[in-house]
């Protein structure tokens, strides 16, 4: 039915007709957005399978080279991001479907829960479609296309709730992202003038260091910093990612600015890195590191779950970015794997959280920290769900946050870069904190106290964020298979430093 | 020298498109100022196909600034629907207008 190596366009065309097909058929909505997600995740197998077998691959749209035409292509980082995402969609389908089910089952606002389940799955396909677009793209104007499409499709997500903080909070989201991928576009402007082609293979061989680029290089970053809510550009993530419905919190908070951050990292080390100062790296790190401070005590400060997980997304992001200096020292390919470790187990983590976060305010009707005591009685799976996230954002082992971590840490101590393994150190020990003082409310049972459930407990709600929980607990046990697809077209010596490795 | 003068008109409109997203407090001021910022990008990429000779400009720009339109019309529409949801619901009058529209429609039955 299909040929080998045009499984490829299937992450992209599978969303895509899933969006539109859900948006034309509604009573259909849920089982096309399914379809398309298991078809995509089974994409993914292929594309992996493929990849372990023949190396990175390229397909040109149309059958259109470039510099002229559009190529997707695959290599270890673009399927990681895509394997991770598959998976996560999965689980959020899962989960989505519960929650509205759940949703149109109460009696009041009748009308309401239905009109947000219709315009969720096309959304949330067109978000599919776009991540799955950012990851495989092999052309930074295709890139920019991409980057709007998840800006436009976020913040109509956010905006689903209605209500009036999440309306504001999404359409500063909107601008702010509009802002980022503007900001991108002029980038893309100076580099096609500068060189006169968009691929990024092609761009990789011509990488130099003319004006052009750096006004290129400073105006993409900005704003795919901007979106990807660096400290102290993060003021706009908590208010749209915690006011948003639980479906679009984890989608927003997992997926969406892991994607931004990806092409930023990506720009960076695959095509800049020759060119760049060792001083641009050390500034990404001390931004990093203020998010990692500033947004865990941020977190401790709030008083609502949602808002404290959000702020928590500030903090972890800021690891990606230590990643930065450190990765300058440690060689591209082990900052590759750090990186991608951080971000798809915090990508699992967080998704478990808000999911957790979700059932809490479906089943109680607030999400006030001090007034959760005992919440483990009604939804154990869910309180299990959250501490094992929660684990995995203190860095604990066998997380995938701790391998990253340990990764990190090896290198800074290694090359003599004590401060970043200070703010290592000091950010697990926030976020310890911030963990814990949900945990403790949620296990503790007070004797006089007995809590309203508002609904019983659904298998579907609770059963997909325990095992995102579970996966990002258990993916340091698994370290050495991702691992596998990043040594595939590298240096030989690259491949030993990685075996040798933590 | 006039591909400059354009170059940097489309520059200087970023800049101001700019500047009103960041100072102006009205949200139909802050989406008028994303659309001349993107304007601006659009006038600075279509001067990029510029070449002395007439026969050989360069297409692609040109296909970039027509895909750069539509992206940009569409995040205009979603953002003036939010910004007009927003007025909708914060607006006290009209929420008490609707509130009482509601109230009669419920007599009637």
């Amino acid at each position: 039915m299909i040929s080998a190596e045009s499984w490829i366009i299937v992450p992209v065309v599978a969303p895509l007709s899933g969006a539109l097909l859900s948006f034309l058929i509604r009573r259909g909505s849920v089982i096309i957005s399914m379809t398309a997600a298991a078809l995509n995740g089974l994409a993914a197998i292929i594309l992996v399978k493929q990849f372990l077998q023949a190396g990175p691959a390229v397909y040109a749209i149309g059958g259109w080279n470039p510099p002229l035409g559009i190529t997707l292509h695959t290599d270890g980082p673009s399927l990681i991001m895509l394997a991770m995402t598959a998976v996560a969609a999965i689980a959020i389908c899962l989960y989505a479907w519960g929650y509205f089910s759940l949703r149109i089952d109460e009696p009041v606002r009748i009308g309401r829960a239905e009109r947000q389940e219709s315009f969720f799955w096309p959304l949330w396909m067109l978000q599919l479609t776009a991540l799955n677009g950012l990851f495989l793209s092999g052309d930074i104007f295709n890139l920019y296309v991409t980057l709007e499409l998840l800006g436009i499709s976020a913040a109509a997500l956010a905006a689903l709730s209605g209500k009036t903080s999440a309306l504001i909070a999404s359409l500063r989201y909107l601008l702010v992202s509009l802002l980022g991928s503007l900001s991108y576009l002029l980038g893309v402007v100076f580099i096609y003038k500068t060189y006169g082609v968009l691929d990024l293979v092609l761009l990789q061989k011509m990488a130099g260091m003319e004006p052009g680029v750096i006004a290129a290089l400073a105006f993409m970053s900005v704003g795919l910093l901007l979106k990807t809510a660096l400290f102290p550009m993060h003021f706009w993530l908590p208010p749209a990612h915690a006011n948003a419905l639980a479906p679009v919190s984890s989608i927003l908070s997992g997926l969406v600015v892991k994607a931004s951050f990806f092409l930023l990292f990506r720009l960076w080390f695959d095509i800049f890195s020759p060119v760049l100062p060792a001083s641009a790296f050390s500034l990404m790190g001390f931004l990093g590191a203020g998010a990692v401070l500033w947004g865990a005590i941020q977190s401790l400060r709030q008083k609502r779950l949602k808002l404290l997980i959000a702020y928590s997304t500030v903090s972890q992001l800021g690891y990606l970015f230590i990643a930065f200096p450190l990765a300058f020292a440690g060689g591209t390919s082990q900052a590759w794997s750090t990186v991608l470790f951080m971000a798809a187990g915090h990508a699992c983590a967080k998704i478990a959280m808000f999911m957790a976060a979700g059932n809490i305010l479906l089943h109680i009707g607030h999400d006030r920290i001090k007034d959760l005591a005992g919440i483990r009685a009604h939804l154990p799976i869910t309180s299990f769900a959250y501490a094992a996230a929660g684990v995995n954002l203190i860095g604990l082992p066998p997380s995938a946050g701790f391998v990253a971590k340990w990764m990190m840490l090896i290198t800074a101590l290694s090359t003599h870069q004590w401060l970043w393994a200070l703010v290592l150190l000091a950010g697990s020990l926030l976020a310890a904190a911030y963990v814990f003082k949900v945990t403790s409310q949620l296990f503790v049972i007070p004797p006089d106290t007995t809590l309203i459930m508002r609904h019983r407990s659904a298998p579907l709600l609770e059963w997909p964020a325990l095992i995102l929980a579970l996966i990002s607990l258990l993916m340091g046990l698994m370290a050495p298979y991702p691992l596998r697809l990043l040594e595939i077209g590298v240096t030989p010596e690259v491949v030993m430093l990685l075996g040798g490795g933590p | 020298m006039t591909n400059l003068l354009y170059s940097f008109t489309g520059l200087i409109l970023f800049i101001f498109g700019f500047f009103a997203l960041i100072v102006c407090a009205q949200p139909l001021r802050k989406i008028l100022g994303c659309n001349v910022m993107a304007t601006g990008i659009f006038l600075f990429l279509v001067a990029t196909s510029y070449r002395a000779d007439a026969a050989a400009i360069d297409p692609v720009p040109q296909a970039m600034v027509l895909t750069g339109i539509v992206v940009s019309v569409s995040v205009t529409a979603v953002a003036l629907v939010l910004a007009t949801s927003i007025r909708q619901a914060s607006d006290p009058f009209i929420a008490r207008r609707k509130k009482k529209a509601k109230g009669d429609a419920r007599k009637k039955q």
